[in-house]
């Protein structure tokens, strides 16, 4: 299980408004009247995600002082654990909007491990973690997200 | 912006263009704001030397972002109850996708209206396929 305290900044909720290709007022203007009606900018349906910037584990993060495995002119050779592994599902449940200025808490839990063939006549294997957002002011559930992950047998992935 | 259930016919759906010829920028704007520096989306050496595929590939939660727009446009903000997806096919650099999104129940009572909701590729091809539940006015 890991915690970790997850500011909601306007700034943030900008940029990631931006890169999804939804610049709605109410994500990207703190001062527009859809904005207003919330008593600030509100963040999209799948923000929470950006909380891996303030995840002091998250290891798809270059570190100061380790390997990363991105190339520069060639490849690093360095290599990570968790590489290979694709997104396969994810869940939200909303409990209420959530606003700039908030501060989240982020727990995060591992979940199940399944395998199954592939149609390919692969083995896939599946993993699930849960992270809980709670108000760190109130305590209150905010939003909980349910990730499933796949990895996908080489055979498969080349295809 | 008030939703009713009056407003909501159960097979009515909407389409609307969410990414038009996917830029390698827009994959390094979604990196750098979502904080997943996974080389996989944005190292073209790392994917074709290391990994073993043909090309970069875009976040899935870069294309759940952008297809959550046609749900939230539809709806209004903050709205949304629930809303999951399964990432069913990689979204490349110059890929074009639109997304449906579909009214499949009103439950009046409970004041909740569930959609369900579909991204292909400019060849048809679903990318994700997904479900969400938004919240009604009386």
């Amino acid at each position: 299980m890991s915690f970790y305290r997850f500011p909601v900044e306007a700034t943030h909720i900008l940029m990631f408004a931006r890169a999804i290709g939804d610049e709605n007022p109410v994500y990207t203007d703190p001062g527009s009247p859809a904005a207003a009606e919330f008593g600030g900018a509100i963040a999209p349906p799948t923000f929470t995600m950006a909380s891996a910037q303030f995840d002091p584990e998250y290891a798809l993060r270059p570190m100061a002082g380790q390997a990363w495995f991105g190339s520069g002119k060639e490849p690093s050779g360095a290599e990570i654990g968790d590489t290979g592994w694709l997104h396969a599902e994810q869940h939200f449940e909303y409990h209420r909007p959530f606003v700039a200025g908030e501060v989240l808490t982020a727990t995060e839990y591992a979940g199940e491990k399944w395998a199954k063939k592939s149609n390919r006549g692969g083995t896939l294997e599946f993993e699930e973690r849960r992270i809980d957002y709670h108000s760190a002011e109130t305590g209150e559930v905010v939003v909980t997200a349910r990730f499933v992950y796949v990895l996908p047998s080489r055979a498969a992935a080349q295809d | 912006m008030a939703l009713s259930a009056a407003r909501l016919t159960v097979g009515e759906s909407r389409t609307e263009v969410v990414l038009d010829n996917l830029t390698r920028t827009r994959i390094v704007m979604y990196a750098g704001a979502s904080g997943d520096y996974n080389p996989l989306h944005t190292d073209e050496v790392y994917v074709t030397k290391v990994a073993g595929y043909r090309t970069v590939f875009a976040h899935g939660m870069l294309t759940m972002g952008a297809t959550g727009k046609v749900l939230t446009d539809w709806v209004g903000d903050g709205r949304l109850t629930k809303y999951s997806v399964r990432f069913v096919d990689v979204v490349c650099p110059g890929d074009t996708l639109t997304t449906t999104a579909t009214v499949e129940a009103v439950h009046g009572e409970k004041r909740l209206a569930d959609f369900t909701v579909t991204t292909v590729n400019q060849d048809g091809k679903p990318v994700v396929a997904g479900r969400a539940t938004a919240r009604l006015d009386p």
